[in-house]
This record gives C-alpha cells, sequence and structure tokens, in this order.
C-alpha cells in the first residue's frame, strides 16, 4: 500500500463527496483542533466540496501558535544568555514574542540552531560539552515523549549541559476549556491525528458523553479528511455521539503505551498559558523533581521583562475558533508570511497562514 | 597525508599555478582555455545570450551529481531558457581553506563531463582561497554565452490566454535529493537529483517549432514560483491541474516527513515551457523522444484573469491558490 497517493485519490474523493452531500440533511459546525488538519483543508480546498449544511471552524491546534508571548519571551532571553545553545524546530525561529524573535536574536548574535529531532539537540550538547544546549520543548502530546526520551538519554549518557525549556501542551484539557466557555457551538470534532496516535481515542471520550459532541480521529491526507467529515455526518444524521476513529492505520484507541510510559516517567501535569484562551490547569508538562536538573527555568534566571501583545491582532479569537483571519483588520495587509504580526501568520500551521497561502475562497 | 588546498593556493604564485595547470586546465583541455591570457577571445555574430550564477549548495556532493555538474548544468540552462544554445561559461571557485585536493579534482572532472554533454567549452577561469571558515568548503560561480538561433524570441512576458503549460518530468527531485545529505537530517533515499543540462531538449522543442513563448527552469522556489513569475511577468492567470502534475512517491514521502509542497521544493534538470495551444502537441511530442523530457506533460494552460495568479485545480476538483514562496521551506513541529 502507498501511505501517500492512494489517500489522494480523487475517484475515492468524488465517491466520499457525493455520499456527504448525499446523506448531509442537518446543518453542523465541525471544528478542526489540529492545524496539520487545517492546512490538508485549505490545500485540498474541501470546504469548496462540502455541502453547505457543513461548516468547519478551525481551532487552537497548532503548538506554535498557542504559545503565549510570555513564554516566547522566556526562550528568546534564554538565547540571549551568553554561551547558550538554542536547539529548536524550524518554525518557532520566525515567531515575534513582545520584543524580539529567536531569528533577530540570532542575527545579533545569539547562538540558535534549527534540528529536525531531540536526538539533534543532544548531540549537540554532547558535541559541546562547555555550553549549555537549552531545547525548546514546544508541542503537544505527540512531541512530549521524544523529548522525555532525549532526557532518559541525557541521564544515561550522563550529558551535564543538556536542558529543556518545556512549554508541552496537553490537548484534551483546553477542548473541556473551549467548550466549557461555549462561545463556539460545535456539532462534531476532527480530532487530532497524531496527538492521538500517542494518547489514544479514549481520552475524546468525555467529549461525547458529557457534551454530546460527535467526534472523529482523522489522518493528514485529504480522504482521511473526507471520511472523517462522513463519519460525523453519519453521527449527526443519527443523533448519535461517539467517538469513531477514521485513521486507524495511525492510531490505535489505547494509544502508544510505550511513548505514554516515557512521557509519564518524565513530565507530570502543571498549568499552562495558551495565547488567546488564558492559563489552563492540568494542560502542560513540566518534568518531575528527579529530573529539574534538566529544567533550562531552573537552570537560568531568566528575566524577559514585561509581555506586550502586538496591537490589533486577533490570533486569539481565531485560535478559540470565534472569529477567523478574514475578520482580522491586518491580515493580508500589515500581516503576511513575509512580516508577520501574529504567529497564526508565521507557523505554517497557523489558520493566517493557510488562508493566505491557499487563497481559499477565490474558486475557478 | 591528503593533499590539502592551502591559502597559497589562491595566491598567484607557485603553488596557485600548479593548480590551475595540473587541475583544471589539463582536466578542461581546450584551446581557448589553454592560453592562460587575461580574457578568453573569441568571434560570434548573431543575437547573444549573457548570463551569470553563483553555486554554495550543501553538500558539495549529492546523489545525483555535485556542485561542479550543478554549475555547468545551471548557467547552461540559463542560456537555454533564452532559446540559445549555449557556447561558452568560465569558472570561478572561491575554495575554503583545508578543502581536499582529491575532491576539488573531482569536481572539476564533474565540470568536464557535464560541460561536455552540455556541448559547452570552459575557456576563462579564476581560484580564490580564503580562509577556513569565511566560506563552505566550496562556491563556484559560472557565466556563460549562447546564440539565439534566428526568429526565436521567448521571454517570461509573453504568455497569451490560450497558451498550454508543459512540465518537462516529475519535480522535487533536487531539493529532496540534497536535503537528504545534508548535516543533521540525513535520512535514506534512493532518489537522485535530477541535474542535468537542458540545451539538447530545448533545441529539439525549437527544432519543431519557434513560436515557444516562455521557458524557465523551476529551481530555487520550485514549480510554483516559478509559475507564479511568469503569470506575474505576462499578466496573466495560469491554470494547472494538481492530478497532472508528476510527483514520484519518494518525494512525496519525504515531504510528507519534513513538512514540504513538492511544489516548492527545488529542481535543476526540469523545464516549463509556455507554448501555443497549437503547437502543444508537436512541442510535447518533441520533448518525449529526449531523455531530459520522456515524462513531458501539459500540466495546464493560461488564462486572462485573475492575472498574476496561479490556481490549482485539486485531486478533489476543488480550486485554490499557489502563492510564490516565502522565506526558506522549514520544517514543521507536529
Amino acid at each position: 500500500m502507498k501511505y501517500i497517493s492512494e489517500f489522494r485519490r480523487s475517484e475515492l474523493a468524488g465517491g466520499l463527496i457525493s455520499h456527504i452531500r448525499h446523506r448531509s440533511k442537518t446543518r453542523a459546525r465541525f471544528m478542526e483542533f489540529c492545524g496539520g488538519h487545517t492546512v490538508t483543508i485549505f490545500r485540498y480546498g474541501i470546504r469548496q466540496v462540502l455541502p453547505e449544511t457543513i461548516e468547519m471552524v478551525s481551532g487552537p491546534g497548532c503548538p506554535i501558535c498557542v504559545t503565549a508571548n510570555a513564554d516566547l519571551d522566556k526562550a528568546i532571553a534564554l538565547a540571549k544568555v551568553p554561551g547558550v545553545i538554542i536547539a529548536t524546530f524550524g518554525d518557532m525561529i520566525k515567531v515575534p514574542g513582545s520584543r524580539s524573535s529567536l531569528q533577530k536574536a540570532k542575527a545579533e548574535g545569539a547562538e540558535v540552531r534549527t534540528v529536525y529531532s531531540t536526538m539533534d539537540a543532544l548531540k549537540a550538547a554532547e558535541d559541546n560539552p562547555d555550553k549549555p544546549v537549552v531545547f525548546l520543548g514546544i508541542g503537544f502530546e505527540t512531541t512530549a515523549p521524544t523529548v522525555a526520551a532525549s532526557i532518559l538519554q541525557a541521564e544515561e549518557k550522563g550529558i551535564k549541559n543538556y536542558y529543556v525549556l518545556s512549554l508541552h501542551k496537553l490537548c484534551p484539557p483546553v477542548i473541556r476549556t473551549l467548550l466549557d466557555a461555549g462561545e463556539v457551538k460545535l456539532g462534531g470534532l476532527v480530532c487530532p491525528g497524531h496527538v492521538s496516535t500517542i494518547i489514544g481515542s479514549h481520552p475524546w471520550e468525555f467529549i461525547a458523553s458529557e457534551y454530546g459532541i460527535p467526534c472523529v480521529v482523522s489522518g493528514f491526507e485529504p480522504l482521511d479528511i473526507l471520511q472523517c467529515v462522513d463519519m460525523l455526518v453519519g453521527q449527526v444524521e443519527k443523533g448519535e455521539s461517539k467517538v469513531e476513529i477514521a485513521y486507524r492505520r495511525g492510531v490505535r484507541p489505547e494509544g502508544n503505551r510505550q511513548a505514554l510510559k516515557l512521557m509519564e516517567q518524565v513530565f507530570e501535569p502543571a498549568p499552562a498559558r495558551w495565547r488567546g484562551i488564558g492559563e489552563v490547569a492540568g494542560s502542560g508538562l513540566k518534568l518531575k523533581s528527579k529530573y529539574r536538573r534538566f529544567d533550562a527555568e531552573a537552570r537560568f534566571n531568566i528575566e524577559p521583562g514585561p509581555t506586550i501583545e502586538p496591537a490589533g491582532c486577533i490570533c486569539g479569537d481565531i485560535l478559540r475558533g470565534v472569529k477567523t483571519p478574514s475578520d482580522c483588520p491586518l491580515f493580508a495587509k500589515t500581516c503576511t508570511p513575509e512580516s508577520p504580526v501574529g504567529p497564526c501568520m508565521v507557523s505554517t500551521e497557523g489558520s493566517c497562514s493557510a488562508y493566505y497561502s491557499y487563497g481559499e475562497g477565490l474558486g475557478g | 597525508m591528503e593533499d590539502k588546498i592551502l591559502l597559497a593556493h589562491g595566491s598567484g604564485g607557485k603553488l596557485a599555478h600548479d593548480l590551475v595547470e595540473k587541475s583544471f586546465v589539463k582536466t578542461l583541455a581546450n584551446p581557448l582555455l589553454a592560453r592562460l591570457d587575461d580574457s578568453a577571445v573569441f568571434d560570434v555574430s548573431g543575437r547573444l545570450a549573457f548570463t551569470t550564477d553563483s553555486y554554495v549548495v550543501s553538500p558539495i556532493f549529492f546523489p545525483g551529481g555535485d556542485i561542479g555538474k550543478l554549475a555547468v548544468c545551471g548557467t547552461v540552462n540559463d542560456l537555454a531558457m533564452s532559446g540559445a544554445r549555449p557556447l561558452y561559461l568560465s569558472l570561478a571557485f572561491i575554495i575554503e581553506e583545508g578543502l581536499s585536493l582529491s575532491e576539488l579534482e573531482q569536481v572539476v572532472n564533474s565540470v568536464r563531463l557535464a560541460a561536455g554533454e552540455a556541448g559547452v567549452e570552459i575557456v576563462t577561469g579564476d581560484t580564490k582561497v580564503v580562509p577556513r571558515g569565511s566560506a563552505d568548503k566550496l562556491f563556484i560561480n559560472t557565466a556563460g554565452v549562447g546564440l539565439i538561433p534566428e526568429g526565436v524570441n521567448i521571454s517570461g512576458d509573453k504568455a497569451k490566454p490560450g497558451d498550454k503549460v508543459i512540465l518537462s518530468g516529475a519535480i522535487g527531485d533536487h531539493g529532496i535529493a540534497v536535503f537528504s545529505r545534508r548535516e543533521g537530517l540525513s535520512f535514506a533515499t534512493t532518489l537522485e537529483s535530477d541535474c542535468a543540462p537542458l540545451g539538447g531538449l530545448v533545441a529539439e522543442m525549437l527544432g519543431v517549432s519557434r513560436n515557444i513563448n516562455c521557458l524557465r527552469d523551476p529551481t530555487r522556489g520550485g514549480l510554483a514560483s516559478t509559475l507564479n513569475e511568469l503569470a506575474s511577468q505576462s499578466k496573466v492567470s495560469i491554470r494547472i491541474e494538481e492530478k497532472k502534475i508528476p510527483v514520484r512517491e519518494e518525494v512525496l514521502g519525504a515531504c510528507e516527513m519534513l513538512g514540504f509542497d513538492p511544489l516548492y521544493v527545488a529542481n535543476e534538470g526540469r523545464l516549463v515551457a509556455i507554448v501555443p495551444a497549437g503547437d502543444a502537441d508537436k512541442i510535447l511530442k518533441a520533448m518525449k523522444k529526449n531523455k531530459y523530457g520522456k515524462d513531458a506533460v501539459i500540466i495546464g494552460e493560461v488564462a486572462a484573469r485573475p492575472p498574476g495568479r496561479v490556481v490549482m485545480k485539486t485531486v478533489l476538483g476543488s480550486h485554490r491558490i499557489v502563492d510564490m514562496l516565502v522565506g526558506d521551506l522549514l520544517p514543521r513541529i507536529c
């Protein structure tokens, strides 16, 4: 089986689209939580092919976008500590904090390296034993286990100059917060695929049982999304709410036990700040006391200064699904991918970037 | 111990002289170069195309090529994209102190092979050596001149509504092949760069039609950026169909892993031609006979509106804008 082209076949897509159109009678708003899904939806123009009954809204599932300015400022302040090497995933470099960005800090002499995996960061620490290497731990449950693995390896190898700034975020608690706020009425949730690969589909059960919202875990190819929407429509039309998986090649109900074990060994839940949403209890991960010596915040006394939010930027509202990028007065005017004001325009998985790059709605 | 390039190799003295004589002139043997005068002197008559490009690829050796082959093909292709028959190239090296002599010789040999295939001569050159850290192993600049045949008038501003858009083969091979060997990233792939000289292919296309309006090689920024440049220069809209664009399964896979879109990944041996609809079939047929055009395909056409925009019909039948590449390609994180 080909795992990519097979899931982009237009004749199969055509069949799914007509199936959805045929059986969708009830108006429903579905939120795709994950930024990866947002990108697929825009890249393949999925909103255009769905019937008028279905409205898709984007959620807060882009880890870069939801990182609060106060946390970005911490990362930038760390980069400015003499001798420190910052190792980070690429997209973080361009995100503006209150006063600067990692990119600007780098241009001013900070050592900021793009890595493709946590193990590359660990290797940088091994190769530079006299310099502290700080990995920026940004991401959801998907990336946290690999960061945990890097810490365990650092411990095993006796690497003393490896640190993690843990800004990890957990998805289920923030979804509960969004639903409790009640700003967006949802008829269905497209549950994140990669996150569910790790945590499984069980952690979404409360959404179906307590809030009565249909949930379907989706993959990232256009056929995955269409199948997921079709299954959500099926539940809506039958008046059901349960958790289903439309991504069986990646997700098991119980998740990846090994990865979960690593995560639990190293991290414990903590409050976390989300852009546009605020502090959400139990939605972050901090290092357990046994591993505190790898904690960048404990090791360095950083004073990032007061937090400043970009004026006029409505990233927060967009992340909550309350507004869309086209509602923003800055969108495509002062805020573009070349000179972004807010993080949703910087990250490739941000809603603003997806709206801008794929010119949704222009049509042919 | 392995011979290394020293600062003295770029000093103009004895070592430099030896390097030029033994490593360059002998390998790239041709009478114009062998004179070692300050300039190459030759006769040409007709309309000339003249271009230059610098090559800084990292790593300098990659699957399917190296910086030497790239430096020849890139400049040859820029000439060919004007419809010119490439004739002469200059070759200038900026070498980081410490590069092994054998690596340099391997690069020069690649230059020889690529120039031979492209039918161009390296007629003048230069060598500079900079201290360690001032360059990354090896940078090359080449400039080239070529002769444009009678009746050929190719430019990025000549695409007209109704024209067909032809792509010469699968996209993304070069970018992914180079990325697969980049330090800190290497992943296993059997993929090779598409790096190739396209002068022969263009000559065969012009052999069946001199009405080709635009030619461009989608290098940095990939197919998407090239089509945007052409749409913007010609003030037309370019409509393409996603399912007609050939992309190898290996490239698709790597792009998924790295968070790239193949439309933005660099190519070094592909071209885009915009041609009048009436000539499209015969040009396509001629392309398919050439080894660098055997997978050529019509991927779309030119429309009047919206000007400057590239619009793609997706595999689902919906439409979306294909924009220019912004910044560098960077990997996503989840």
